[in-house]
């Protein structure tokens, strides 16, 4: 991989704002011919650095009013394969994001739904019923900023 | 702006693969290339979808150290979060910042080259953000599941 200069960084910028740009509109926008810039964009895909593309919706206007973020940990590890739980917990569709960490938790859980009855409803169905779930702790998102990132 | 069933369906498509090109999009969602064309302008002029983003492989770029911190700040201070926040957003390797009303008050996740890196950016630049009460870190092991996708 050929370390990343400021071109290569703009280019980044300008993709994790929008996607659906050409090569040739971010050539323009950056001073650069359309295949020089496709070329940077192709070699940044081939470098596995750019990874896909993802959808950012309004949740809210398509009513998903409350998201959560849960900590969980496990009560009885080794009696529960951490590959079962996993695999129960991902299937969830409330549940948008699955991590396995280290410290106070053992997994960190992004849910959403409708209102909090909603949360609770899933919560108390499909979590809290999954096997080996110990203590849960759950913090509502009031507000969320995705930031640029060091490019 | 009214969302129907066969908005839903149209985004649901365009979240399980955005790289979908509208015509086999409408063909999936059994429309005509000009109404699902128009029903997804409609949906961007209305702000229901934000936005088509790239997603940047951190790990790809040398960023292998991922921490969630999670912050308790000392509310007594009365811009303890507007300070806390502005100052937060300076810090390049901060690539999400969440207020949360719960046990934890704001949480950082941030993105370090190593261990070395991380203990530099803690001491240099998370430990000297304003008005923290107490803070616990949760460092990310593996993903399993992160699309983030809404189930509509």
């Amino acid at each position: 991989m050929t370390p990343l200069d400021e071109i290569d960084r703009q280019i980044l910028r300008i993709l994790s704002e929008d996607a659906t740009q050409s090569a040739g509109a971010i050539g323009r926008k950056l001073d650069m011919s359309q295949p020089a810039t496709w070329r940077r964009i192709k070699r940044l895909q081939d470098d596995g650095i750019l990874t896909g593309r993802r959808v950012d919706l309004d949740q809210e206007a398509l009513g998903f009013g409350v998201t959560v973020f849960l900590g969980v940990k496990l009560a009885t590890k080794g009696r529960v394969s951490l590959e079962d739980f996993e695999r129960a917990v991902s299937a969830i569709p409330e549940v948008q994001s699955v991590q396995h960490v280290l410290g106070l938790y053992d997994y960190r859980l992004r849910v959403v739904a409708r209102d909090i009855a909603d949360f609770e409803r899933v919560l108390r169905r499909r979590i809290m019923t999954m096997p080996g779930v110990g203590n849960v702790e759950a913090n509502v998102l009031l507000s969320e900023e995705r930031r640029p990132g060091p490019i | 702006m009214q969302i129907d069933a066969t908005d839903r369906r149209l985004l649901r498509y365009l979240q399980a693969d955005p790289d979908l090109p509208t015509a086999d999009l409408a063909d999936k969602a059994g429309l005509t290339q000009a109404t699902c064309w128009r029903r997804l302008e409609k949906l961007r002029a209305e702000g229901v979808l934000r936005a088509t983003r790239a997603v940047i492989d951190w790990a790809a770029l040398g960023y292998t150290v991922e921490v969630s911190l999670r912050f308790t700040l000392d509310k007594t201070a009365p811009r303890a979060f507007d300070e806390f926040l502005d100052a937060a957003r300076d810090v390049p390797e901060v690539t999400e910042i969440q207020t949360f009303l719960g046990r934890v008050d704001v949480r950082l996740n941030i993105i370090a080259r190593d261990m070395a890196h991380y203990q530099q950016l803690y001491r240099d630049q998370i430990l000297q953000l304003p008005h923290i009460a107490d803070i616990e870190a949760l460092m990310l092991v593996s993903n399993i599941k992160l699309d983030e996708a809404l189930p509509l």
